[in-house]
């Protein structure tokens, strides 16, 4: 890059390159004259640069976490380590954390997913806990032009070109359709790991003399300045920044994958810590590992395995290159951990050791070229409250008329609505996935969650990631609760009992006042939503500045939920079981239809004020349901979403292709309506009275299914019928079509 | 009986065979890592599905000359039974062992799903639990699983009724003569793209692959006792 001719300390300020590299004026200046009391030389600039990015720093996005409750009976380790951990009994526990790695993968696709599912796979092993699952939501523009297609195509393989190569499975997760998304396309991926209590490690070096040792693939000058760049919108014309772009080997991690569980579970008594060289890698994990111990570090970077000759203080300390890790270990068992690794043909290396000074300390080729606080890197990063400002198309929206749908033909709207992609099959998406590798999936992807059974018990983890975007671009706070609501009551659909929440906060820039109120008032709800369903945020990442040429996504909080099913006998699937069932809908029905999918399908766009939403009632619907399908009265389960009742009992009829028998006293239209809190539930005709009873009033009987495979529905205007079987190849075809 | 589960780095569903055999079946069974230098007493090996060596250069390729093979091809001389699926299988065609080999997907993508196989011979001692002919359920999930060879090994696998499984609607990877399992002359080494470890337990789906395991102790036991 800039091998013998770095810039000096006075070049760089006079110069100003340290704008270049994100840092602002303000705080060069708190660098200089309040930290080191001495212009900081390129290495030491470049590591503030990094460390102080939004990416790696959270400095605008702090005040907005803290609104989040992160503790609970069941939360053993909040948001601070690689991950957050939760009880599950039995000294067993889950890890769970969800990142993003969107601007990555809008430059390069493949690579981009890819890596986004190796670093969240190495924050859960890094906590000493078996990967067991994969999640990952993702976010498109509409199927209508080659670029989106290709992103899709490219995104989809990366995800699973890594995870199926590393062996953990792709369980779930979503994938949704808006134009907002177009050059800022969504990947988030989320990892479920299993640990025993006993095993949990931190990602800390301290005890002076102990030693820091490097461990995984070999340094290269790939993805430097990669958190910088996460952190910057992208503008028309120029370049997009490849090289900040990672490439990923999921064969080499599966190798540090098995090493470092071996090191965790078997030689507990040397390893002190253990953390993943992620986002801003080598200077963000040494220096994050010192200063949450208050240690020191000295580190002597003519160890560090390089891939490339000639690197510079400053390339290796801020290449994001893929599978790697650093452990800190006792004093005097180097030897151990490198013979451990050899048996993996994997490279440990010893680069430095732990000192109590708190210092910060690197030396190449014999001289030192950085010195600083190690807690002016990590813990000390400035905290910025930005300026809130209500969008105006927000007042707009509420001061609207509602949206009242004319349907004409209830049939023809119910299957063109399960023709849109947000609504249709993901089937050609997720069978290019191994869900099954390590034979615990339960529910495969196309349920509500995704269930694993915990092996050895009768236990099982439920799984989901959700964010219905649209509803937070109409309101954000109501948006937001429905978010963590939604994710529940797929849990809930499968028998599961909602445990806590990661998320991944995805906006665009926080610099825009409007901006940061998005991502301020969606937070309120997200809060208020977990406070009730009393599902803490145990771990999570924001991703901002997603946006191009001065246009934002909308305000997306992906939700990953976790929850835990108490008898293996409780796991409950979305599709109808026998002909003679009766169904019935748990919940009130409105007219709501601001930011549904028949408004977004008929209009184009979505406009209007975001329909009430009552957190008690959630909580009220999700507990009955819960205790029902804990009491064996419920055959099978499906939240009511996009599309409405239509679609969630045309998705319960597709798997076992039955037909239904159904009336409600209702317009055609209500049955496309989005009102929240709701469920589609099938029962055996015995349990009715059952059912009705505990109900408290909150079921209204729709029908019966049948083994005629056409689907009926009555309104008090129209009649729907449709052959399941024609109308599931609709759903089906959808996506491969728009693919072609 | 006493089987081995052989482990490369890289491969992924070692795991899962050992849970089928062991904790499904009670039988025996240990993992033997790549580079070791004996399979002495071991009575069966069962090469396991994943990604050895990355699937770098080409599918099993790099497998096939790890330490443990020769000792593979010594018990498959012996006439002990050798089990490969997915990953397993495509290493079993690299070592010589199985004709032919396993090319990328027709739709070049990998596939996961449940497919219906037909049990084209159950006269092995690997499928005689099955009914001739019988439609079972097993998973698939590989990128690389389009089964092909020459004409005249197909004519001679034809003749030899060495064709064990084939897709029976749905062919998932566009294999010839919609092959889904092989098996070698003599009759003790199979090799198959779906995998009967993933169906052993109704809860996970299917158990239709648990007379696959079952077949292969039953009959080693009847030699046993033939001997």
């Amino acid at each position: 890059m800039m091998k013998g001719k770095e810039p000096t300390p006075q070049e760089i300020k006079e110069q100003r390159i340290y704008a270049e590299w994100g840092l602002t004026d303000e705080e060069y200046r708190m660098i200089e004259q309040d930290i080191l009391k001495r212009m900081p030389n390129y290495t030491e600039t470049g590591l503030f640069s990094v460390m102080w990015s939004e990416h790696c720093s959270y400095k605008n996005s702090k005040p907005v976490l803290r609104k989040f409750p992160t503790s609970g009976p069941q939360v053993i380790q909040g948001p601070g380590e690689g991950a957050g951990i939760v009880d599950i009994g039995d000294g067993q526990a889950v890890v769970f954390k969800a990142e993003s790695h969107n601007h990555p993968s809008a430059v390069e696709p493949y690579e981009g997913a890819a890596t986004g599912v190796g670093g969240i796979i190495r924050d859960i092993f890094s906590m000493g806990a078996r990967p067991i699952a994969i999640l990952d939501s993702l976010r498109f523009g509409e199927l209508t032009n080659q670029r989106t297609n290709y992103l899709l195509e490219e995104i989809v393989a990366g995800i699973s070109g890594y995870g199926n190569c590393i062996g953990i499975p792709t369980v779930g997760g979503e994938i949704a359709f808006d134009p907002c998304y177009e050059d800022n396309p969504l990947v988030n991926a989320m990892c479920v790991g299993l640990i025993d209590h006993k095993d949990i490690q931190k990602g800390q070096a301290k005890g002076v003399g102990n030693v820091v040792m490097y461990v995984g693939a070999k340094t290269g000058r790939d993805g430097i300045h990669g958190a910088t760049f996460a952190s910057e919108e992208f503008v028309a014309g120029e370049e997009q920044q490849r090289s900040a772009v990672q490439v990923g080997d999921p064969f080499m991690e599966k190798l540090l994958l098995e090493a470092c569980l071996e090191l965790i579970l078997e030689h507990a008594d040397i390893l002190v810590g253990i953390q993943d060289m992620g986002a801003a890698g080598l200077v963000s994990s040494s220096a994050e590992m010192a200063s949450k111990a208050g240690s020191g570090l000295i580190l002597e970077l003519d160890n560090v395995p390089q891939r490339e000759t000639g690197m510079t203080p400053y390339e290796m300390m801020l290449s994001e290159s893929q599978e790697r890790m650093l452990i800190c270990v006792e004093k005097g068992h180097e030897a151990e951990v490198v013979a451990l690794f050899k048996k993996y043909e994997l490279d440990a290396v010893s680069i430095g050791i732990v000192t109590d000074d708190g210092l910060y300390r690197l030396n190449h080729n014999g001289v030192e070229v950085a010195n600083l606080p190690v807690d002016a890197l990590a813990e000390d990063a400035p905290v910025y409250n930005k300026e809130r400002k209500v969008p105006a198309r927000i007042e707009n929206f509420e001061k609207q008329a509602d949206f009242h749908p004319n349907i004409l033909n209830g049939t023809e709207t119910l299957l063109r609505l399960l023709q849109q992609p947000t609504i249709a099959s993901k089937k050609m998406i997720y069978e290019t996935y191994d869900a099954q590798v390590r034979t615990n999936t339960v529910v495969l992807p196309g349920s509500d969650a995704a269930v694993l059974r915990v092996r050895g018990t009768k236990k099982a983890l439920a799984m989901t990631t959700d964010c219905n975007a649209r509803y937070l671009y109409l309101n954000p706070e109501i948006g937001g609760q429905i978010a963590v609501a939604e994710a529940a009551r797929n849990i809930v659909a499968s028998g599961g009992q909602p445990l806590a929440i990661t998320d991944c906060l995805n906006y665009g820039s926080p610099d825009k006042p409007e901006g940061f109120w998005e991502l301020w008032t969606s937070a309120d709800g997200i809060a208020k939503a977990c406070e009730v369903l009393e599902t803490p945020v145990i771990s999570g990442n924001v991703s901002l500045y997603n946006e191009t040429n001065g246009k934002a996504i909308y305000p997306t909080p992906v939700i990953g939920m976790v929850g835990l099913i108490t008898d293996l006998s409780h796991i409950t699937t979305q599709e109808f079981k026998h002909a003679g069932d009766l169904i019935y809908l748990i919940g009130e029905t409105k007219a709501d239809f601001n930011g549904s999918e028949l408004q977004k399908m008929m209009l184009g766009f979505i406009e209007g004020k975001l329909m009430d939403f009552d957190l008690s009632i959630e909580k009220d619907i999700q507990q009955f349901v819960l205790t029902a399908i804990k009491a064996g009265v419920i055959e099978s389960a499906h939240d009511c979403s996009e599309g409405g009742l239509a679609i969630a009992l045309v998705e319960s009829a597709f798997k076992n292709e039955f037909g239904m028998d159904v009336a409600v006293d209702t317009p055609t239209a209500l049955l496309f309506s989005e009102t929240q809190s709701r469920f589609i539930v099938s029962i055996r005709p015995d349990n009715q009275a059952l059912l009705e009873e505990m109900s408290q009033r909150n079921a209204q009987f729709l029908g019966k299914v049948t083994d005629t495979g056409v689907i009926e529905i009555q309104t008090n205007d129209q009649k729907i019928s449709i052959m399941t079987q024609k109308a599931k190849e609709l759903w089906e075809e959808a996506i491969p079509c728009l693919m072609k | 009986m006493r089987f081995a589960v052989l482990v490369f780095p890289g491969s992924n569903c070692d795991m899962d065979l050992l849970w089928a055999v062991k904790d499904i079946l009670g039988e025996e069974a240990e993992y033997v890592r790549h580079d070791a230098d004996s399979l002495a007493g071991f009575d069966g090996v069962l090469i396991p599905g994943g990604f050895s060596y990355g699937d770098y250069l080409r599918c099993g390729a790099i497998a096939r000359f790890s330490k443990v093979i020769s000792e593979v091809i010594r018990l498959a001389d012996e006439g002990k039974p050798i089990f490969g699926t997915c990953n397993g299988f495509q290493i079993l065609t690299e070592a010589g062992l199985l004709p032919g080999a396993l090319l990328r997907n027709e739709s070049l993508h990998f596939v996961c799903k449940t497919t219906r196989l037909k049990v084209a011979n159950n006269q092995t001692n690997f499928t005689s639990e099955y009914q001739e002919n019988e439609v079972i359920e097993l998973p698939v999930a590989h990128g690389e699983g389009n089964y092909y060879c020459d004409d005249a090994t197909l004519k001679q696998l034809k003749e030899n009724q060495q064709i064990v499984f084939t897709y029976a609607d749905e062919n998932p990877n566009g294999s010839l003569a919609n092959i889904a399992g092989i098996i070698n002359e003599k009759g003790n080494v199979l090799g198959m793209m779906p995998h009967p470890e993933r169906a052993v337990e109704r809860l996970l789906g299917s158990d239709d692959g648990l007379r696959f395991f079952k077949s292969i102790v039953k009959n080693y036991g009847k030699s046993r006792a033939d001997a």
